[in-house]
């Protein structure tokens, strides 16, 4: 038998960024696929928005003396937040999906870079947490149940978008954790919860009762709260107080669900 | 790192190991496979065959010993698309259609075969929009092989691909398989069914308990089976004038029927026709299952195999669907 010879010089190992258009687009259909998820996200938030809107009219419907912003888009922002929070936590708990069906294994014998895995994982996360919050937007915006400076749509937006990708790092440890079967049917009771005690069905929660000392720790709490505080603004310019413990929540739990991601997903990637 | 390697050595062994606790799975494999070489990994069920892959396939990390592949690390020879493998279950997404599975592999790696031709060579064409969850197994396995193909890899290992195919689809992927392999494509493939090896191999590892026991070509394989059978006819033949006959190892006697195996059965069929009444004198090869328990089963079952004759004896060679256990 000859022997031939390898030219490795026409076999070069890929050399391109994190982001691949082609798998991101797959990726993304493959979650718009997705009936269960798709109502969640898209179908849920804008339906509950417009229930509760329609019922909040005259008086009710005023923040307070002063503020732009109308009751409905304090809810809009909720229902967004929801709708973004689920759909970046399913996207990261889809690894668990992988994990099962040997996908994982299978990636591992390309050149696919783990880390590059996750990074595209982060911003199909991304991407779904903006149709999330833009169909809610586009949806409150349009039946004008919701009204507030257009600097604030800006901001909530992009509150609700970084701080969703926190969540995304949820469901990447939650994805790792769990075994496929149960991860999706716990994660969104878990987030049902969390929801509730960030005040996303009730408004906000008042610290002073037992109740909400333990709700203001839980970690959608603090995104909720600084998401909302953009909708404070009045017309003399001046934004509602602005509580720093809502960032070290937020942070806390950010480095505590990515911390947890690392460790599952190390301990995942790991040759035995 | 050079651009170009002269190593003519696909996959290189070197007293490979690996315990998982106190159970040893692979225990001192030195293999050494060429390139252009269609080698089958043949063996039962737990001999160490998907643990060693696994370890070519730097999946596992050897408890001791090296691995190379075209001279590299397992790693690095993915990396540049030298190497893929077709595994036996799993590794694919059940929401996706065929095509979406290739061309995001394919998108995975920096050169690659044109996803048409390869869905065409994989036999994959024509179910290329059906999501992958209502394809066959026998589907699947051909997204797999269409998978492997992508990267245009100097070598492909699989891992029993035909695992749960019925025989006309088996037939067709090793048709597949083999058609690929002409273009020079080095392929190594694990299996239990001994047909497999017999038919498609130009070389047969026999392992068990995590070692090689036998290597060679399917023929030299066989011929380890300690030789051939003999049957014939000889009315009145007795036990005693069966085993007078120099060379011959075990008898069996049915009525007027006699069947020995022996290794020079040249030289037993010559004295059976010139010394004896024996008549309608047939000499067959014994099939390569019974080469392959004689070689990896242990030593009782070996033995307790044997003389076969009548009762549970398969016709020779074997048939299609024989699997040892």
């Amino acid at each position: 038998m000859s022997a031939p010879t390898i030219d490795l010089s026409t076999r070069p190992r890929p050399n391109r960024g994190l982001l691949d258009l082609t798998v991101l687009g797959i990726e993304l259909r493959r979650v718009l696929r997705n009936r269960r998820t798709m109502i969640f996200m898209v179908v849920f938030p804008p339906v509950m928005f417009l229930f509760i809107s329609a019922q909040i009219t005259g008086k009710d419907d005023v923040m307070g003396p002063g503020i732009i912003a109308n009751v409905g888009a304090y809810v809009m922002v909720s229902m967004a937040l929801y709708g973004a929070v689920l759909a970046t936590t399913s996207a990261g708990a889809s690894v668990s999906i992988e994990r099962a069906s040997g996908w994982s294994r299978q990636l591992r014998l390309t050149p696919l870079n783990p880390v590059a895995y996750i990074a595209m994982k982060m911003i199909s996360a991304l991407v779904l947490g903006a149709i999330a919050t833009g169909v809610t937007f586009i949806v409150a915006s349009a039946t004008g149940h919701a009204h507030m400076a257009a600097r604030s749509w800006v901001e909530c937006a992009l509150i609700i978008l970084v701080g969703a990708l926190v969540f995304a790092a949820f469901g990447l440890f939650m994805g790792y954790l769990l075994p496929s079967d149960n991860a999706m049917q716990f994660i969104g009771p878990v987030l049902a919860i969390l929801s509730i005690f960030g005040g996303i069905f009730t408004g906000p929660i008042s610290t002073d009762s037992l109740y909400g000392k333990i709700a203001e720790m839980t970690p959608i709490y603090g995104f909720s709260a600084i998401a909302h505080w953009p909708t404070t603004l009045t017309t003399s310019g001046t934004y509602g107080t602005f509580k720093f413990s809502w960032v070290v929540n937020l942070v806390v739990w950010a480095a505590l669900f990515v911390a947890g991601a690392v460790w599952r997903f190390r301990k995942d990637t790991a040759r035995v | 790192m050079l651009d170009v390697m002269t190593t003519s050595t696909a996959i290189e062994l070197t007293a490979l190991t690996k315990s998982f606790g106190s159970v040893h799975a692979v225990q001192g494999i030195d293999l050494s496979i060429g390139q252009g070489e269609v080698v089958a990994f043949l063996g039962p069920n737990g001999a160490g065959k998907t643990t060693t892959i696994d370890m070519i396939l730097g999946l596992a990390q050897p408890s001791s010993g090296t691995v190379a592949v075209f001279g590299l690390e397992p790693g690095d020879a993915i990396a540049h698309g030298l190497v893929s493998a077709v595994m036996q279950t799993g590794g694919l997404l059940k929401d996706l259609t065929v095509k979406e599975t290739i061309r995001y592999t394919a998108a995975l790696f920096a050169a690659t075969r044109p996803i048409e031709e390869v869905m065409e060579t994989a036999g994959v064409t024509e179910i290329a929009n059906r999501r992958v969850g209502k394809c066959s197994g026998g589907e699947q396995q051909r997204v797999r092989f269409a998978m492997a193909l992508v990267s245009d890899p100097e070598l492909i290992i699989l891992d029993e691909p035909t695992t749960g195919m019925d025989v006309a689809t088996r037939r067709a992927f090793w048709d597949s398989i083999r058609a690929d392999a002409e273009r020079g494509r080095t392929v190594l493939f694990a299996t239990h069914y001994l047909e497999e090896a017999d038919a498609y191999a130009d070389r047969i590892v026999f392992v068990r308990h995590g070692r090689v026991v036998a290597d060679g070509t399917p023929a030299e394989i066989k011929a380890l089976g300690s030789g051939r059978a003999i049957r014939a006819t000889w009315e009145g033949v007795t036990r005693e004038e069966l085993r007078g006959i120099p060379g011959v190892d075990t008898v069996d006697i049915r009525g007027d029927q006699l069947l020995v195996h022996a290794k020079d059965s040249d030289a037993v069929a010559r004295f059976l026709l010139t010394s004896t009444p024996a008549h309608d004198l047939e000499v067959v090869a014994r099939g390569i299952e019974d080469a392959f328990v004689a070689l990896t089963g242990d030593e009782a079952e070996a033995s307790a195999a044997l003389p076969a004759f009548g009762d549970d004896t398969p016709d020779l060679p074997t048939t299609e669907n024989s699997e040892v256990r």
